[in-house]
């Protein structure tokens, strides 16, 4: 079962047993993390290899006597760093030696290593505790042993560079500290203190990630890199419209090609999809790639294309955007927005559009999976969700999880699309049906046509100045088909936790807001990219303030600044008509706290400028957007070459992520952040006609070339002792509309459709 | 299927394989070299980049039956040790985010410093338009090429 805490629907909790957690099971797990595992792992000295001793206090560390230390990457990485980020804190509070630390990533094992779902943003905020606690017990044990070998007190005695060192001058290696090891009793978890963050020597720097040469040498590990022996390749055609399913086939043609061996018919779920099941489809299984492609083009399938097959998704779009003219159904109230409305001296509306987006990860989904005739499953994946993938492949070949091993490769991309874990039970049924290893390959076509997509949305926003041009009224209308209508056909309306993406979490003092939320259908499988509704809804929300800021004449950043409370701990429990799930966390312990917020806005209009370029009538824009518990404040310079194209000069982000842990890697995340996000501004669309994506491959599926990446990306981390929240997604979602603000003063034109051609 | 004798990183390799077979599969299944990796199948990405003489070409494009017997460079063979100026300056800029394009963006960027050793920015952008990062690696990238051309 997926642990998904944004996505958590107070409406239809429990009806949709696919991916919504309940809270109580977040909860659950989170205590676990933040340390209840610790202790839930017995201490063992595992016995000898050879003359090899190994110290393992947690499941997260290993000690071999040879001085090797290993720490597991318990998370899935994908371009985050996170596979780096969190050894890193473990080795940090260890005092290991960093440059020898080996690291080896974790199978996909929940009652192991607890939550492996690597999403939302928030692998560091759930684990940077637990990892210090793993770290610190290994090093309270080793210098335990030291001081009673030397004689002499703990306190006198401390961890540097794989060695216990006495303040005398005495040293030791962990390695030697093994052996003795071997009857010692854990330490008490209260009796550790952690270390001062002064003192660290990783935590805080910028540290080059563990697969740095690897990567750059062409040895890095994918999910397709791996081979077995006998293994074949399969490539499937699947359901063209979500739902067909296979009336007949004819595979004489296909099995025809030289290197072809056998055409398997994979059952897909229908309607529902489903977020965890293959699309219905037909595989071709033959010895290599190239063979089983063609074989694939050569099969005759006649379909029964089912009730998708007339959907379109630009009439719905239309349908969509009317359907935010009537009354909808209210998320979120304070005051009275029709009071307002009716006392007011302007009234501004506008509407957004944005469209289905694919996450088009550069490594196109593959698996691997070993199906053996004693009835056990190996599999190697790049996936993001290695426990959920291992419970999807139980559940459709009815397996115990015991029987199934679950290795996560490195990925290639994940964006949230390798959550899904269809692949991967592809890969597990097919070698069932081959008889032998089977590595499931999907082109990009394959990827763009069958992607879980990012919904397309429509919005309407009313803004109301009373008679004195008082910001008086917030009238915001969304709609867009909802995630969890590809696990449950009655979902029309999107969740609770898909509105605290950046919507009903609408932060400013206004005094009258209502948000409403209309009903839409999904005719395709719908999942999360990066930041998820964040993205459209920051883009409305931001583009829309920069008009309020206009009308009442006011410099954008000052208008913000002057909506926004000084110093509050945000609370819209009242406002809103669900629980406000806050990401997963509790309030208290991660406040919405508007102080941050103006810190960020206040940093990036110095770092950049921002007064200097206006008065220069530089074409700047800008926005603030805070999601997954990140504050982030953003500034986009554009002007155009010499060919009418927009050049994208310079971005200044400025990021409140408490303490930052790898600050290389958030910079790099910003940086790609902002890539990432200028493509689904100005370059991608996927559109459906008679159920049916588009969009084929890159030329009709875009994304930005280096030519069009912003050329200069300024990344400033605010100083902070509050604890780390993730940086993965938070860079998207403000950089869309302080982009298309800076384009309004380059054109003169509002952007109000994405992605928009300037 | 034909037998085709081909020359990767300086070893005479002999494979069976159809003639339509693109070399990156070739390459990849049958060579088991996996550091040229697939993204699109149709040179739009850059992902399979492998040096034909000299020249960055993609080999999800290239039949098998097109190769003959030029000089085939993958990334297993731009060095011995890794340490081609451009996998320094790649290591030293933390270039990789996923990684999965890179080893296709460093065989552009090699052929690009063999004709033109040392671009100005604005060749270096058009030189590796035709390689895709979605990770949003271009400034990177662009920065160890600059290095690289100056070391
Ligand atoms: S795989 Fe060859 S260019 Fe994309
Ligand atoms: S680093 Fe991920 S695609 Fe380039």
């Amino acid at each position: 079962m997926p642990k998904f805490p944004f996505l958590k629907n107070k409406e239809t909790e429990n009806k949709s047993k696919v991916f919504i957690p309940s809270r109580r099971d977040f909860l659950k797990i989170s205590t676990l993390a933040s340390g209840g595992f610790l202790l839930g792992v017995n201490f063992q000295c595992s016995g000898p290899k050879g003359e090899l001793v190994t110290f393992a206090p947690n499941v997260f560390i290993s000690i071999d006597s040879d001085n090797q230390v290993t720490i597991i990457a318990h998370r899935s990485e994908m371009g985050t760093g996170i596979r780096t980020s969190l050894p890193m804190i473990v080795a940090d509070e260890l005092g290991a030696d960093w440059e020898k630390v080996k690291i080896v990533q974790a199978e996909g094992n929940e009652e192991k290593y607890g939550d492996q779902n690597t999403d939302g943003s928030y692998s560091v905020r759930m684990f940077y505790e637990p990892m210090r606690k793993a770290g610190a017990t290994a090093r309270y044990m080793l210098i335990a042993a030291a001081a009673e070998k030397w004689g002499i007190d703990a306190s006198d005695c401390h961890t540097e560079k794989g060695q216990v060192l006495s303040s005398g001058g005495k040293k030791i290696n962990f390695g030697d500290l093994v052996e003795g090891l071997k009857d010692k009793e854990m330490p008490d978890e209260a009796s550790i203190t952690l270390k001062e963050f002064s003192s660290y020597k990783l935590i805080g720097k910028d540290i080059a990630i563990y697969d740095n040469k690897d990567i750059a040498t062409g040895k890095a590990i994918f999910g397709a890199d791996v081979d077995l022996p006998n293994m074949q390749v399969a490539v499937v055609r699947r359901s063209p419209v979500v739902g067909a399913k296979v009336i007949s086939y004819n595979d004489e043609k296909a099995l025809a090609i030289p290197g072809v061996n056998s055409v398997h018919k994979i059952e897909g779920a229908g309607i529902p999809p489903g977020l965890d099941k293959p699309l219905e489809g037909v595989a071709v299984i033959a010895d290599n790639t190239w063979a089983a492609m063609k074989g694939r083009d050569a099969l005759e399938i006649e379909w029964d294309l089912g009730e998708n097959q007339q959907y379109s998704s630009a009439k719905q779009l239309d349908e969509m955007l009317k359907s935010t003219t009537g009354n909808g159904q209210v998320r979120r109230e304070r005051g009275n927005f029709n009071s307002a409305r009716q006392g007011a001296g302007q009234v501004l509306e506008r509407t957004y559009l944005a469209p289905f987006y694919a996450h088009a990860t550069l490594e196109p989904p593959a698996a691997i999976a070993d199906f053996r005739e004693d009835g056990t499953c190996e599999i190697w994946a790049p996936t993001q969700h290695p426990q959920w993938a291992r419970q999807a492949v139980a559940d459709a070949m009815q397996m115990d999880l015991d029987n199934i091993k679950m290795n996560v490769t490195l990925l290639g991309g994940g964006f949230g699309r390798k959550s899904k874990p269809d692949f991967v039970v592809e890969a597990a049924i097919l070698s069932k049906a081959a008889k032998s290893p089977v590595r499931v390959q999907w082109t990009r076509e394959d990827d763009l046509h069958h992607d879980f997509f990012h919904a397309q949305s429509a919005q309407r926003i009313r803004a109301t100045l009373d008679k004195n041009g008082n910001f008086s009224g917030w009238n915001h209308h969304t709609v867009f088909p909802a995630i969890g209508a590809t696990a449950s056909a009655t979902e029309l309306h999107p969740s609770s936790g898909e509105l605290e993406l950046g919507c009903i979490d609408f932060p400013f003092e206004v005094p009258n807001i209502r948000i409403e939320t209309h009903e839409s259908k999904a005719h395709t499988r719908i999942g999360w990219l990066r930041s998820v509704s964040n993205i459209h809804h920051a883009f409305a929300i931001s583009c829309m303030l920069d008009e309020i800021a206009e009308a009442k004449k006011m410099d954008p950043v000052d208008f913000i600044l002057s909506i926004l409370a000084e110093n509050k701990d945000l609370d819209l429990s009242d406002e809103i008509k669900s629980d406000f799930g806050n990401y997963g966390e509790p309030l208290e312990k991660f406040p919405w706290n508007t102080k941050r917020l103006r810190g960020v806005i206040e940093k990036v209009a110095l770092e950049a400028d921002w007064k200097k370029m206006v008065s220069e009538g530089k074409a700047v824009g800008f926005a603030v957007h805070k999601s997954f518990l990140t504050y982030v404040a953003c500034i986009v310079e554009v002007t155009k070459g010499n060919n009418g194209q927009i050049i994208i000069p310079s971005v200044h982000y400025a990021v409140d992520c408490g303490i930052g842990v790898n600050t290389d890697r958030i910079k790099s995340q910003f940086e790609g952040g902002a890539q990432f996000a200028t493509s689904l501004a100005m370059t991608s669309a996927i559109t459906l006609e008679n159920g049916k994506v588009q969009q084929n491959n890159f030329d009709g599926y875009q994304i930005i070339r280096m030519p069009q990446s912003p050329k200069k990306i300024h990344v400033h981390i605010m100083e902070s002792m509050e604890k780390p929240t993730g940086v993965g997604e938070p860079p998207v979602p403000p950089y869309i509309p302080a982009l298309c603000n800076a384009i309004y003063k380059l054109t003169g034109e509002r952007i109000y459709q994405l992605p928009f051609k300037a | 299927m034909e037998k085709y004798t081909i020359t990767v990183n300086g070893k005479k390799q002999e494979v069976t394989a159809s003639e339509d077979m693109p070399l990156l599969w070739v390459l990849r299944d049958l060579l088991s070299m996996k550091g040229t990796k697939f993204g699109c199948g149709q040179a739009l990405c850059g992902a399979c980049t492998v040096l034909v003489g000299d020249e960055a070409t993609r080999s999800c494009s290239l039949p098998i039956s097109a190769v003959g017997n030029q000089n085939i460079t993958t990334i297993e063979g731009l060095s011995q040790n890794g340490d081609h100026p451009l996998q320094k300056a790649w290591v030293e800029h933390i270039v990789p985010q996923c990684g999965y394009c890179q080893t296709g963006q460093i065989m552009n960027a090699a052929a690009l410093l063999k004709s033109n050793p040392s671009p100005s920015e604005a060749e270096i952008e058009s030189a590796m338009a035709g390689n895709l990062c979605r990770c949003g690696t271009y400034n990177r990238i662009k920065d160890a090429i600059l290095t690289a051309s100056k070391s």
